[in-house]
């Protein structure tokens, strides 16, 4: 299936660059709007789904031999949703404020499609380390464009990155980015620069998508 | 067989579009005179900084998108001008560049230009202004030229009760809301003006008459039903600017008769409703924005349907 | 909550319109997305999610308080519900293709798509969280999959409209439906006081 043979550190970067989650493989949408109306949220929603991610993966890298191939995706389902379990437990206990600021989406990490996607694509496939990096390398991804999205949403709709004001007192703030609508929009208009800048580089390159 | 709904081919025609525009623009004379004329040149800037801004907007994107320049067909100065005249005289002047910009980028060019958009540009941005800083957008001075009236809303009360004649029944005199003499965005007051345009387009064939009576009748009616008064209704807030200039939008609105009179009548039915909940001090930018979204599904609806079997729905 | 027929038109208004679960909660957002490009899919997958969500609120109801509640359990909501929610959609499946082959047909394919949707989960979620009972929890169900159909389908008419349009290469696909998304919840703020009355 894959044509080079696969790296640790190759599977890692490929996590965060070429297959971003987010703005390569846009899939995750729904955490992706609603964790981000702050840095903070998203940094903290990026890091919960990392670990049930590097969780999910060793764990169904381990069982890939085990686990029949009828009842794949229950298993996986069983697996991911007892690591999310134990997140919303942990921040519960020790991060309640962004616990209850991240709500609903803590549990729904269960049905974050990355997390499926990982396990079905690549976990269920490769050795325990290569899984373990892809877990992390996708966990990472989807952390930075989390932040960066937070960022941009926290920054225009309350002129603050990580709460730390960045305009002077004239700035009037554009609530719309922290609402509803600013999430799509925002998300959207990031994801066809991104789209661009990578058509630019590869073009300028030559080389072939 | 593919139908392709979308778009009057008579708009892609670039004389046209000028020919169109112009009448437009024309049409918008009287109430861009009136607005100036009661605001002063406070209200002259914000529609100066709206027409630029939305000009270089499109300019720009059609340079760096590398697309035919098509400034000259005026649709951009339509777009900047009708904004200018949906804000407040007292915006401060970023205001009217951010949502020239929305409406440009965001709602017309982003979509392929004119012709592509599915919402009306310039309302898309006046709802984006009304969430973003509704402070801004919902405080209002009463314009003090007509008949030596000076009474002015300060600036800073209760944002959604202050402001417009919605809320104060009884407030204003008929003559008052006719003239402008009522706290409102640039546009919007002077009831004569807008129906001096309403008769140009009418005249000159830009427009037909069934959006605009039928919206404006609907929310009477509703507004009786309901036991308020129709005429005050229609004559209050941005009811009249709104179906005569943004709702008739070709591009935006369905394009079968039918199709027209259901989106006239939903619109009327939103605003009425959205009018009820006082939630905002107007339904209208949100009515038609709605319905300009229903409008894709009303046009294959009505296509498929019998002329006549005109279903009512909000 | 009683059950009067004004609160049960402002529940209604409330999950369909104002707190839309696409256009103001963020649930369900991959299939919105994914299963928005002609209006019949669309309103297919919404049916499909409209029957289960019914089913699932009922089911998880029960689950969570005859089971879960009374065997202190609680804090395994997550992992049972994905289960319930699974094995219905299973059952679903199979009743379906015996007994209804012809609904199957139109519905059949969104099914195994429905068990990752968020907004099923999360629909269930809210019914415990919000504290309804049983009545409550299958109405905000089916209202708010009713918001979803409305979105999605909303979604898809517009998309057709886009088929003809000249958009710049790296906004086509994700970018632009997300745009479109965007601008669609703008004009649903218009409903932000509905449902409150």
């Amino acid at each position: 299936m894959h044509e080079k043979k696969l790296t640790m550190r190759g599977v890692f970067v490929n996590g965060i660059i070429n297959e971003n989650p987010i703005f390569r493989l846009v899939l995750g949408i729904c955490p992706t709007l609603a964790a981000t109306t702050s840095a903070t949220n998203g940094l903290g929603m990026g890091l919960a789904a990392s670990f049930v991610l590097l969780g999910s993966n060793i764990v169904i890298s381990l069982l890939r031999n085990l686990i029949p191939d009828k009842v794949r995706i229950p298993a996986f389902i069983v697996v991911i949703s007892t690591f999310v379990t134990i997140v919303q437990l942990l921040m519960q206990a020790f991060v309640p404020a962004l616990y209850d600021a991240l709500g609903l989406f803590i549990p729904l990490i269960v049905v974050n499609c990355i997390i499926l996607a990982r396990a079905e694509a690549f976990a269920s496939r490769n050795s325990l380390l290569l899984s373990a990096a892809d877990g992390l390398g996708m966990g990472m991804g989807f952390t930075i464009a989390l932040i960066i999205i937070g960022s941009i949403r926290e920054l225009l709709g309350s002129g603050t990155i990580f709460g730390t004001a960045l305009f002077g007192a004239s700035f009037e703030p554009m609530l719309l980015a922290v609402m509803a609508p600013g999430g799509f929009l925002i998300l959207g208009l990031v994801l066809g620069i991104v789209n661009a800048i990578t058509d630019r580089i590869n073009a300028r390159k030559g080389a072939k998508v | 067989m593919k139908l392709r709904l979308s778009t009057g081919p008579h708009l892609l025609d670039r004389e046209n579009t000028q020919t169109l525009m112009l009448d437009v623009l024309i049409a918008l004379v009287p109430t861009t005179a009136a607005g100036i004329y009661l605001f002063g040149t406070k209200a002259a800037w914000v529609l100066a900084v709206a027409v630029v801004s939305a000009i270089l907007c499109e300019y720009l994107f059609q340079k760096l998108t590398k697309r035919p320049v098509r400034v000259m067909d005026l649709s951009a100065v339509v777009t900047g001008l009708i904004l200018g005249l949906n804000l407040p005289a007292e915006a401060p002047l970023w205001m009217p560049a951010i949502g020239s910009a929305i409406a440009i980028i965001l709602v017309k060019e982003l979509f392929g230009g004119i012709g592509h958009n599915f919402m009306n540009p310039a309302l898309l941005a006046r709802g984006v202004l009304l969430a973003s800083w509704p402070a801004r957008m919902s405080v209002y001075y009463i314009p003090a030229r007509v008949l030596g009236v000076t009474e002015v809303v300060p600036a800073g009360t209760d944002v959604i009760s202050a402001a417009t004649p919605l809320i104060r029944p009884g407030g204003y005199q008929l003559y008052d809301l006719l003239l402008g003499n009522i706290p409102g965005t640039i546009g919007e007051v002077c009831k004569i003006a807008i129906l001096i345009g309403f008769l140009y387009m009418l005249f000159v064939g830009t427009i037909k008459w069934h959006i605009p009576v039928l919206f404006v009748g609907t929310v009477a009616a509703m507004t009786w039903i309901m036991g308020g008064d129709p005429l005050r209704a229609v004559l209050s807030g941005g009811l009249l600017f709104g179906a005569v200039f943004m709702a008739t939008d070709y591009v935006t609105n369905p394009m079968l008769k039918v199709g027209q009179v259901i989106f006239a009548i939903g619109c009327g039915i939103l605003v009425g409703v959205i009018r009820m909940t006082k939630a905002y001090p107007e339904g209208v930018t949100y009515a038609i924005l709605l319905m300009n979204i229903l409008t894709p599904l009303i046009d294959r609806w009505t296509s498929r349907r019998v002329y006549g079997m005109v279903k009512k729905h909000a | 909550m009683e059950l009067t027929l004004t609160n049960f038109l402002l529940f209604m208004v409330n999950c369909i319109l104002t707190n839309n679960f696409i256009f103001s909660r963020y649930l369900g957002c991959c299939p919105f997305l994914g299963v928005s490009s002609k209006v019949e899919t669309a309103a297919g997958m919404g049916f499909a999610v409209t029957f289960v969500m019914a089913l699932a609120s009922l089911f998880t109801y029960l689950v969570y308080h005859y089971v879960l509640v009374p065997l202190q359990l609680t804090y395994l909501i997550t992992i049972s519900f994905i289960l319930v929610i699974a094995s219905l959609v299973q059952f679903v499946e199979m009743f379906m293709k015996k007994s209804m082959p012809s609904l199957y047909n139109a519905l059949g394919i969104y099914l195994p798509l429905i068990t990752t949707n968020c907004a099923v989960l999360g629909a269930t979620i809210l019914n415990i969280d919000n504290n309804y009972n049983l009545l409550w929890s299958v109405l905000n169900g089916v209202f708010g999959a009713l918001g979803f159909l409305l979105a999605i389908v909303l979604m898809a008419g517009v998309r057709e409209r886009l088929e003809s349009s000249n958009i710049p290469k790296a906004f086509k696909g994700f970018p632009i439906s997300l745009v479109v998304a965007g601008l669609m919840s703008v004009a649903f703020l218009g409903f932000a006081g509905l449902g409150k009355m």
